[in-house]
């Protein structure tokens, strides 16, 4: 072998693998290829220079490697790196964030690239290349992007495998088989770890203002165009999926923020601390029971049918029934709820119809005036729910995602102008009258409807089909009742959706339209099939979160269970697949040698009739015994102990001699 | 660990351990694992993720940092199975002079169906000679030790390492050999080499003067003596063996005797004797060695070069 002592005389190295040893040509190529596929996926959200220049330090590097070049001077190093370190701090304003952060790690990278050389150089690199993936989840962890992270943690590996040098034996893709064989082998201790190990709720301190930039969902103000800004969007907001029966579409109404609160322009939420335990009604009829999966919201409230009647773990019930968690919704989030959709909510309190018949104290006088007239005229507030439903029915009004602009009285711009609106309008509009009225009156936000996935068996409730409506404080009626004043301008919207329903449905996103996919029909089908994959992926991998974990070991029988019962499951359940392992190694070890193998099942055979060996007796001294008494047995059991003994202590053997051992003790009876 | 520390631990942990004449195979309970530096900052980097997927309660990054945990576990189990069975044995050992290093070459042998890669065998603190072992083959290592003194060397206990496959954990054994390498004197002197003398020198041992040209009668056989210099025609006429004797008339005897070397201490002398050796041998003279209680005859050659070296490097005691 090549070896030269007397560059090892002088190399004192003291531990067994020197930090400065150059990385091999190959090293450096996965090492390339892992980064570069770690850092791709996000170019989509990097500023256009930051991805070119990690291309281009990426390509120099791979160049310089190939054509054997030196590395680039120190000082262009430094300047290149405070370049990109001010170009970041220029395009972003900030030092502090999730998108910041991302761009930094990959500017480091970038500039580590042209000064890597040895192997801690690499090992660095490595570990940044692990931080690259990480962050890739930060924007998206479904399937495809998880499937695409898991091929690049299989390279990074490959990679890590070879900045040693010593290991630079591993040639063409063996470095990248090994990467595959350890992380299959690794796959059932992080299934233990994943199920088992005990989940702290998070966040364990402040997240960036960023971290969950870019969620779409319900905000808790509404102003005119809040609601036909998000119905753009054909992103899921939850899913869900009915234990029984499914709830007819005129019950399908998700009960989000309730807003009291109206400044003459926006309507928002009543502070209102949340209890834990439910809200009390009267419930008539049966229960629905349903499992809701929500999508990250970075928002508090969870979405239930009305009216909910059970608490999540954490999550809180506010006399208005809006359901709140203690932490925002950052994760898939499963829960599992029961609503009643026929109740009876009972007495109305001094300060609930304070706030229910808060108005500003000027504005919009021709609705007031209008109000005031159904007062007087309608001793049942019914009646005057009916009459403003009437106006809306029976007048011109057009249900559309493109409403004119309102003035500054704009109730009354809507309700005897413009009469365009879309449901926020509808909602303000009618809660506005009805306070006017004397009737004590909320608007509620959330989603109405949903559409079936049969795939599935699931309800998929995308940003779509944000709804708001009104509830009105009957005592006919038993407490608060639900109006929905846009069914009575566009009743197709309860029932069939609101692409059937509204004016302009080409404006609503392709997977929005709901049976109207037309000659793209099938391709809407197609990606509803996609969704289903989804939906299994978030109830049973994303959603399995603190609560889902003890609530899933609980299901299995232990009761409650703590962290630290949690931890003595998943250690004792470590350990025992630990044993199974080595059970396993030991039972591969014993039968190994064909040669013994043969020889333990004669020996066996033999055992069964009372002839068993003696630990001090060797094969020909054992044979000789069995033949000795049981001279039948004699010549067959003779030329297997010898043949044993030759295989086992002559000279190598041929395999033609393994081949008879067998054969005899195959035909071997007692 | 300190130095002194872990010198205290490998003897404690070596202390049922004999050195083996026989090859070694690495079981079980001769390996040993620890995480290396670097795996203590992937350990680092480990709770780092954690901690981050705890912060944005992000399940797939749970999943992630436990796929690495569990990955590096793995890891830890194939750096013990790629020590695990590794059969060792010592090769030859040629000796050296004192000053160079001793080559001690080793051979790897590996059982498995499967090619280990990143074996090393380190002695000290020297850097470990890496190796790959292909499925059911062999590699060979050569450790070059320091030969500072004459006389055998032992290399004494040998570490067996691997950081395969991620370089996060070290596995080491262990294994020392009945071994040890024939160190030479340093040849160094300044004195050139004493005058060839015709005839004895005094001495009564031994076959002074006994050349290869000049025939000069018989004399009874001795074991030792060439079968070439027996007389065989005489031998047949006389029952007895006998030897042809020659006498050497153009290359007188050359005595490299230790009393040559008067008023120095023991090692110098011996140095300077084996220079002398080396001396002799490459100028093609015959030369015996005369050292206090032992005297080699004169001769030449390769044998007659080991027979003197050897002595040197064995030679104990001896003042005067």
């Amino acid at each position: 072998m090549p070896w030269n002592w007397k560059k090892n005389r002088l190399g004192r190295a003291k531990t067994a693998e020197s930090p400065e040893e150059p990385l091999t040509r190959p090293a450096l190529a996965w090492l390339l290829a892992a980064l570069v596929l770690a850092a791709a996926p996000h170019a989509s959200e990097l500023p256009v220079w930051l991805s070119v220049l990690f291309a281009a330090m990426a390509g120099w590097r791979g160049f310089i490697a190939l054509r054997g070049k030196s590395l680039p001077p120190r000082w262009l190093l430094l300047l290149l790196a405070l370049l990109a370190g001010a170009g970041v701090l220029i395009d972003y304003r900030t030092l502090f964030g999730r998108d910041v952060g991302v761009a930094l790690l990959v500017a480091m990278v970038a500039c580590k690239l042209l000064e890597t050389r040895v192997l801690r150089d690499g090992v660095v690199l490595v570990f940044l290349g692990y931080l690259l993936v990480m962050s890739n989840l930060l924007y998206s962890q479904e399937i495809p992007m998880v499937a695409y992270l898991f091929a690049v943690v299989l390279v990074m590996l490959a990679a890590q495998a070879l900045i040693h040098r010593p290991h630079a034996g591993l040639r063409g893709v063996a470095p990248l088989r090994l990467a595959g064989m350890m992380v299959l082998q690794a796959i059932p201790v992080m299934l233990i770890l994943f199920i088992l190990f005990p989940r702290i709720p998070g966040p364990l301190w402040g997240l960036p203002k960023d971290a969950y930039k870019g969620r779409t969902g319900l905000s808790d103000e509404m102003m005119p165009g809040t609601v036909s800004e998000l119905v753009r969007s054909d992103a899921v907001a939850f899913r869900a999926r009915f234990g029984g029966v499914m709830p007819p579409p005129n019950q399908r109404y998700w009960r989000g923020p309730v807003l009291w609160r109206f400044d003459g322009r926006r309507w928002t939420r009543h502070e209102e601390l949340p209890a834990n335990i439910p809200t009390t009604f009267v419930p008539e009829g049966v229960a629905m029971d349903y499992s809701v999966i929500l999508e990250p919201s970075n928002r508090r409230w969870l979405f239930a049918l009305d009216l909910p009647a059970r608490l999540p773990p954490r999550v809180g019930m506010t006399a208005s029934f809006q359901l709140l968690r203690d932490q925002p919704i950052n994760e898939v989030y499963r829960y599992e709820m029961q609503s009643y959709p026929n109740y009876r909510t009972g007495e109305l309190t001094v300060a609930e119809r304070f706030r229910g018949l808060q108005l500003p104290v000027r504005g919009n006088p021709r609705a007031r005036a209008l109000a005031a007239q159904w007062r007087e005229r309608m001793s049942h507030p019914e009646d005057r729910v009916g009459a403003a439903l009437a106006l809306f029915r029976e007048q011109a009004f057009y249900y559309t995602l493109t409403p004119p602009l309102l003035g500054a009285d704009n109730v009354d711009d809507f309700l005897f102008r413009t009469r365009q609106g879309f449901c926020e309008h509808y909602a303000s509009a009618f809660v506005f009258l009805m306070r006017a009225a004397g009737v004590p009156a909320r608007v509620v936000t959330g989603y109405q409807g949903g559409e079936a996935n049969d795939l599935g068996g699931y309800f998929i409730v995308r940003q779509s089909d944000a709804h708001a409506w009104a509830e009105v404080w009957l005592a006919e009626r038993g407490g608060w009742a639900r109006v929905d004043p846009t069914a009575a301008v566009a009743p197709g919207r309860v029932r069939d959706g609101l692409y059937a329903a509204v004016l302009n449905p080409e404006l609503l996103p392709f997977l929005a339209r709901r049976g109207g996919g037309g000659e793209y029909e099938w391709l809407r089908q197609l990606a509803l099939s996609w969704d289903s994959l989804n939906n299994s992926w978030n109830e049973w991998v994303l959603a399995y979160g603190p609560d889902r974990q003890k609530e899933f070991l609980s299901g299995l029988g232990f009761g409650p269970v703590d962290w630290a019962e949690m931890t003595v499951a998943m250690t004792v359940t470590l350990g025992g697949f630990g044993l199974l392992v080595i059970g396993w190694r030991w039972r591969q070890r014993g039968t190994h040698d064909p040669v013994a193998r043969a020889w333990q099942r004669f020996c066996a055979r033999l055992a069964r009739r009372g002839l068993a060996r003696g630990p001090h007796e060797g094969p020909l001294d054992f044979t000789e015994r069995v033949a000795t008494s049981r001279p039948e047995l004699a010549s067959s059991v003779r030329e297997i102990g010898q043949l044993y003994a030759h295989l086992r202590y002559g000279p190598i053997g041929a395999s033609s001699d393994l081949r008879l051992l067998r054969h005899l003790v195959r035909r071997f009876r007692v | 660990m300190s130095r002194g520390l872990r010198q205290r631990f490998e003897a404690w942990v070596t202390r049922g351990q004999r050195p083996a004449r026989q090859p070694v195979r690495l079981d079980r309970r001769r390996i040993y694992i620890l995480p290396t530096r670097q795996g203590y900052a992937f350990a680092l980097l480990l709770l780092l993720l954690f901690l981050w997927s705890i912060n944005y309660s992000n399940s797939m990054g749970f999943a992630f940092t436990f796929l690495l945990s569990a990955v590096a576990l793995n890891s830890m189990w194939r750096a013990h199975n790629n020590l695990l069975d590794l059969v060792i044995q010592p090769g030859g050992i040629e000796p050296v002079f004192a000053g160079q290093d001793a080559q001690f070459s080793y051979r790897l042998d590996n059982p498995d169906a499967e090619p280990r890669h990143g074996v090393a065998l380190q002695w000290r603190d020297r850097s470990p000679h890496y190796t790959d072992v292909s499925a059911r083959g062999s590699a060979t290592v050569v450790l070059a030790v320091p030969a500072k003194r004459r006389g055998r060397l032992r290399p004494g206990r040998l570490r067996v390492l691997t950081r395969f496959p991620l370089g996060l954990l070290q596995a080491w054994s262990w294994v020392e050999f009945e071994q040890d390498c024939l160190v030479y004197p340093q040849p160094r002197g300044g004195r050139s080499l004493p005058a060839a003398m015709a005839g004895g020198t005094g001495s009564g041992l031994g076959e002074q003067g006994v050349g290869s040209e000049d025939y000069a009668g018989f004399r009874p056989y001795a074991p030792g003596d060439s079968p070439r210099r027996i007389a065989w025609r005489a031998a047949a006429r006389t029952d007895r063996l006998l030897v042809k004797r020659f006498t050497d008339q153009a290359r007188p005897e050359l005595w490299l005797d230790w009393r040559l070397l008067g008023a120095e201490p023991v090692e110098p002398r011996l140095e300077q004797l084996c220079q002398w050796v080396l001396k002799a041998e490459g100028e093609g003279c015959e030369y015996g060695l005369r050292l206090p209680g032992r005297e080699i005859p004169p001769a030449s050659g390769e044998i007659q070069r080991r027979r003197c070296l050897e002595a040197l490097a064995l030679f104990a005691g001896g003042d005067g």
